[in-house]
C-alpha cells in the first residue's frame, strides 16, 4: 500500500474538480441543444458550479481527518498498549506511547522487542490512515462532481447558483468572527470552571494573597498554594495608572498641536514619525524597560537616597506610557478632526483666541471620543504583556508604591503557563481564572470605548 | 488690554504643551532606538583566534579514500583543541590553570573544528591545518572594552590570569575580531558564541506564511460580505461587533485560545510554525478586515450600479470591478497587520514556541521560535554576550518592521485615488 501526502491528494483533487469544470461546461452545451434550447447563462457557470461542489467539500473532508485522524490513532495505541497490561496507569502509557512514536519516527532507537513491534505497527496504521484519507477525499471529490454535473439543467440559471455558493463561503468567513469570540469564551470559561470546582470562586475575586507554588508531586512539601485575585489585580492597575499619567498628557497635547496648530507639513512629517513609536514590538519595549529603564532608575534613586527596585513598577509603567503615546494621539487627532470647521468657525467669529476655542469648543465637542480614546489605551495597558514580563516582578504584593516590584495579571499567566502541558493541576487552571478575568475586564472597556465614540459620530453626522 | 495679553499667553502656554509633548514623544524614540544601536552593534564582530593544529587527516579515511564521518565523530576534537591551544602557552602545565586558560575559548569550538573539517576540501594525506575558531563570550566582551576589569577580582567572570593571557594572545596577534558570520548562519546556542538568528528569522518566515495564507482570503472574503451581500439586521450587527471587539482583544488572550483549542482540543503540535500561524492569523484577521471594508467602501458606488446596469451580477460586480479597486487599500492593511503580527511574542509563549531549538526549522510542525521570542530569550540569558546579540536582533526586526510599514505607506500614497 502506497501511502499519499497531503500535497499530492490536494492535486489529485484540483485535477478532478479541473475534469468536472470542463466536462460539466461540455455536457451543458449537449444538453441544451438535445431540447433545442439555449442554456440559461454561459457554459462556464456550470462549469464553475461543478468545480466548487467537487472541490471545495473534498477539502473541507480532507482537513478535517487530517486533523483529526492522528489524534484517532493515538487514542487507538494508547487502549492497546492499555489492553497489553492493564496495570500501567495513564501517564505511564503515555510515556510508552510517545517513545512509540519516537521510534516510529526515527528520533530515537531501541532495543525493546515490544516497543520496535509497536512501532511498526503504528507507522502502518498512520500509512493506512493517509492511504484512505486520499481515497476517501477524492471519491467525495468525484461522486460530489457526478451528481451536481448530472443534475444540470439548461433551463436553471448556474450563474446563481455559483454566486449562492460562494456567498455562503463569504458568509462563513464572516461568521468565523463570532467563531472566534465564542471560542474564546468558551474555551476560557470551561478551564476556569474547572479551576472554580477547585477552588472558591469569591476566595479567587476577593481574596487578598496570590501565591500560586503548589506541591505538584504528592510528597512535595510546599506550602497551600493560594489564588486571590486582588494583589494581582491592584499590580495591573498600579502600572497601568503610571503608563497612562504619561501618555494622557503627551499624547492628548501632541494630538491637539497636530490637528489645530502645526503646519500642515509639519504634520506629514511628525504624524508617521510618532506612529513608528506604534510598530515598535512591545519586546523591544519590554527589552529597554528591562535592560536601560529600570537600571537607570534605580541609579537615580539610590543617588536622591530611595531604595528603588530592579523591577519597579515605575520603570515598566513609564516605558509602557511611551509605549501608548502614539496610540492615543493618533486616535485623539482622528477625533478632533472630525469636530466641524463650522464649530470652530462660529468660535473664532464670536472673537475667541485659538486657545479658547480647542479649550471650549473643540475639546467639549471630542470629549466623548476623546474618552473613548483613552479607553481603549487603557484595555490595551492592562493587556500588555511583554513589557511587564520583562520588566515588572512575579511576586505578588499588596501595594501601591510605585518604586516597589509589583505583578500583573498577564505577567502571571505567562508564569504560570510557559513550559507546562499538562492542565490537570490548580496552578495552570489558575491561568485561564486570569485569562478570563483580563478577557471580561478589557472587553467591558472596549464596549464602553465603542458606544461612546460611536455616540460623537452621531451628534455631527 | 492686559486681558488680551493674558488670553495670548494661554495660547502661547498650549502651543508650547504641544511641542513639548511632540519633542519628549520624539526624544524618547531616538533614545530607544540609539541605546539599542549602540547595544547592538559591536555583534557584528566576534573574538577569533587563530591556531595551527596538527591532525592526521589520513586516520579519519574510509576504504575507498573519503572521509568517514562516523570515524569524525568518534574523535575527540575538544582534547585536540585544548591541547593545540595549550602549545601556545606552553609554561602552563598547572591543571588548575589548564583548566583556566581552557574557559578562555569557545566550548563549541571542537565541534566547530569538526564542522570545518567536515565541510572543506581538506585532503586526506594533510597533517596539518590552521584555523580561526570563536574565543568564548567573556574573552569576546573583554577585546570589545565591555568588560569592567574594576570589579573585585573574585566577582568577575575573567580573572587576572586570563586578562593577561588575552592579552598575550592579542599582542601575538593571534586573537582579533573578526565578522560574526555565525550570527547570520546558526541557529540558537547555549554559547553566545555560537548563537544566531537564523533559526529563529526561518521560523519567522513560515509562522507568518501561515498567517498570510490563513487570514487574507477569510479577511477578503468576509469583508466582500459585509460590505456588499449581508443585510442590515442582527446576525451583521453582532457580527461588526465581534470583528470591532476582536480588535481590541489583547493578544495574550488569542494565545490562551491556541493553547486550549489547537493544542489540547486538536492534538496539533506544540511550538509549530502552523499554530504559531493560526494563532496570529485570528488574531490580525479584524485588522485586515476593517482595513478592507475601508478600502472597498471608498469605491464609489457609481463603478458598482454601472456594472449591474450591463448585466453583471452581484458576485461578477465584487470580484471583477470592486475587489481590484480595492486591492491597495487590502495590500496595504494586510502588510499592516502583517507587521503587527511579526513582532508579536505574548500569544506565541502561550503555545510553546519559547523552547530551546538548536536546529533550523524546516517544516511547519516542527519545532521553532520567532524573532521576537528569540529576541525575548536572549534578553532573559545571564551572559552579557546574549545581550548585544538581542540588540542586533532587534535592530533587524526594527528595521524590517520599519522597511514593511513604509511600503505600506508608499503603496497607499501611490494607489490613493480621489474619486
Amino acid at each position: 500500500m502506497f501511502s499519499l501526502p497531503l500535497s499530492f491528494v490536494f492535486i489529485i483533487l484540483l485535477c478532478v474538480s479541473l475534469f468536472f469544470y470542463y466536462y460539466s461546461k461540455r455536457t451543458i452545451v449537449e444538453k441544451a441543444s438535445s431540447i433545442g434550447k439555449k442554456a440559461k447563462t454561459l457554459p462556464v457557470y456550470y462549469g464553475q458550479n461543478a468545480f466548487l461542489w467537487s472541490f471545495f467539500p473534498a477539502c473541507i473532508f480532507l482537513i478535517f481527518l487530517t486533523v483529526s485522524g492522528p489524534n484517532y490513532i493515538d487514542q487507538i495505541f494508547f487502549s492497546k498498549i492499555q489492553d497489553l497490561n492493564p496495570k500501567f496507569n495513564s501517564s505511564f502509557i503515555d510515556l510508552i506511547l510517545s517513545k512509540v512514536i519516537n521510534v516510529a519516527n526515527g528520533k530515537i532507537e531501541t532495543d525493546d522487542q515490544k516497543i520496535i513491534v509497536l512501532a511498526n505497527d503504528y507507522l502502518s496504521a498512520f500509512e493506512k490512515f493517509y492511504f484512505y484519507r486520499g481515497l476517501g477525499a477524492v471519491l467525495c471529490c468525484a461522486l460530489l462532481g457526478l451528481i451536481v454535473t448530472a443534475r444540470q439543467k439548461p433551463s436553471v440559471n448556474a450563474r446563481d447558483q455559483v454566486q449562492f455558493f460562494m456567498v455562503s463561503i463569504f458568509f462563513i468567513s464572516a461568521l468565523i468572527a463570532i467563531l472566534t469570540t465564542a471560542a474564546i469564551i468558551f474555551s476560557l470559561f470551561f478551564e476556569s470552571l474547572r479551576f472554580f470546582n477547585l477552588y472558591n470562586v469569591f476566595d479567587f475575586i476577593f481574596g487578598l494573597h496570590w501565591s500560586p507554588n503548589v506541591a505538584i508531586r504528592t510528597d512535595q512539601v510546599a506550602s497551600e498554594g493560594s489564588f486571590g485575585m486582588i494583589p494581582v489585580l491592584l499590580g495591573t492597575l498600579l502600572i497601568s495608572f503610571i503608563a497612562m499619567c504619561v501618555a494622557i498628557p503627551i499624547g492628548l497635547y501632541s494630538a491637539i498641536y497636530l490637528a489645530e496648530f502645526a503646519p500642515s507639513k509639519v504634520r506629514d512629517y511628525i504624524k508617521p514619525t510618532l506612529e513608528i513609536l506604534a510598530g515598535i514590538p512591545t519586546v523591544v519595549y519590554g527589552y529597554f524597560a528591562a535592560l536601560t529603564a529600570a537600571p537607570f532608575l534605580r541609579d537615580i534613586g539610590a543617588f536622591v537616597g530611595l531604595d528603588v527596585s530592579s523591577e519597579s513598577a515605575l520603570a515598566a509603567g513609564l516605558v509602557m506610557g511611551i509605549m501608548i503615546i502614539p496610540f492615543i494621539s493618533s486616535l485623539s487627532d482622528d477625533v478632533i478632526r472630525a469636530v466641524p470647521q463650522s464649530l470652530r468657525d462660529g468660535s473664532m467669529g464670536l472673537g475667541a483666541t485659538k486657545a479658547e476655542t480647542v479649550y471650549r469648543v473643540i475639546i467639549p465637542a471630542a470629549f466623548p471620543g476623546l474618552v473613548g480614546s483613552i479607553l481603549l489605551a487603557v484595555s490595551r495597558a492592562i493587556g500588555e504583556t511583554m513589557i511587564v514580563v520583562m520588566a515588572a516582578g512575579l511576586s505578588a504584593k499588596l501595594t501601591v508604591n510605585p518604586l516597589e516590584s509589583v505583578t500583573t495579571v498577564t505577567v502571571q499567566i505567562v508564569s504560570l503557563l510557559t513550559g507546562d502541558t499538562e492542565f490537570d493541576n490548580i496552578k495552570t487552571l489558575s491561568a485561564f481564572g486570569l485569562g478570563i478575568s483580563l478577557f471580561f475586564f478589557t472587553l467591558i472597556l472596549n464596549i464602553i470605548a465603542l458606544t461612546v465614540s460611536r455616540r460623537l459620530a452621531e451628534n455631527y453626522d | 488690554m492686559s486681558n488680551l495679553k493674558k488670553r495670548k499667553r494661554v495660547e502661547a502656554r498650549l502651543k508650547i504643551y504641544g511641542v513639548a509633548s511632540i519633542t519628549v514623544a520624539l526624544l524618547m524614540l531616538a533614545t530607544l532606538l540609539i541605546s539599542i544601536s549602540l547595544n547592538g552593534y559591536s555583534a557584528f564582530r566576534q573574538a577569533y583566534f587563530k591556531i595551527s593544529i596538527p591532525v592526521d587527516m589520513s586516520q579519519f579515511a574510509t576504504e575507498n579514500g573519503s572521509l568517514s564521518s562516523k570515524k569524525l565523530n568518534l574523535y575527540d576534537w575538544d582534547g585536540l583543541v585544548n591541547q593545540s591551544f595549550n602549545s601556545i602557552f606552553p609554561d602552563i602545565t598547572k591543571r588548575n590553570d589548564k583548566r583556566k586558560l581552557f574557559q578562555i575559548i569557545s566550548s563549541n569550538s571542537g565541534y566547530d573544528l569538526k564542522q570545518i573539517v567536515k565541510n572543506s576540501e581538506y585532503s586526506i594525506g594533510q597533517k596539518n591545518m590552521v584555523v580561526w575558531l570563536p574565543l568564548s563570550d567573556d574573552a569576546d566582551q573583554y577585546l570589545k572594552g565591555r568588560f569592567n576589569i574594576k570589579v573585585p577580582e573574585e566577582d568577575r567572570r575573567l580573572n587576572d590570569k586570563q586578562i593577561i593571557w588575552i592579552d598575550t594572545l592579542v599582542a601575538k596577534d593571534i586573537a582579533k575580531l573578526k565578522f560574526n558570520k555565525t550570527f547570520f548562519t546558526a541557529a540558537d546556542s547555549r554559547e553566545p558564541e555560537s548563537a544566531g538568528i537564523l533559526g529563529a528569522v526561518v521560523g519567522s518566515s513560515l509562522t507568518l506564511f501561515v498567517t498570510i495564507l490563513f487570514a487574507l482570503p477569510l479577511a477578503v472574503m468576509a469583508s466582500i460580505y459585509l460590505e456588499y451581500f449581508a443585510r442590515p439586521g442582527r446576525i451583521t450587527d453582532f457580527i461588526e461587533v465581534n470583528i470591532n471587539n476582536l480588535a481590541a482583544v489583547p493578544s495574550i488572550v488569542f494565545g490562551l485560545l491556541g493553547l486550549s483549542v489547537f493544542l489540547s482540543t486538536f492534538g496539533l503540535p506544540r511550538s509549530a510554525p502552523l499554530v504559531g500561524g493560526l494563532v496570529l492569523g485570528l488574531m490580525t484577521l479584524p485588522t485586515i478586515i476593517i482595513a478592507s471594508r475601508t478600502s472597498i467602501r471608498s469605491i464609489p458606488p457609481s463603478i458598482r450600479e454601472a456594472a449591474l446596469g450591463l448585466g453583471a451580477s452581484q458576485l461578477q460586480t465584487a470580484l471583477h470591478h470592486v475587489l481590484p479597486l480595492a486591492t491597495p487599500g487590502i495590500l496595504t492593511g494586510t502588510i499592516i497587520g502583517m507587521a503587527r503580527a511579526l513582532g508579536e511574542t505574548a500569544p506565541l509563549l502561550m503555545i510553546g514556541m519559547v523552547a530551546f531549538i538548536m536546529e533550523v526549522p524546516n517544516s511547519f510542525t516542527s519545532a521553532s521560535t520567532v524573532m521576537p521570542v528569540q529576541i525575548f530569550m536572549w534578553s532573559d540569558s545571564a551572559e552579557r554576550a546574549f545581550y548585544e546579540r538581542s540588540s542586533l536582533a532587534i535592530l533587524f526586526l526594527v528595521g524590517f518592521l520599519i522597511f514593511m510599514n513604509l511600503i505600506a505607506v508608499i503603496l497607499r500614497k501611490k494607489f490613493e485615488k480621489k474619486w
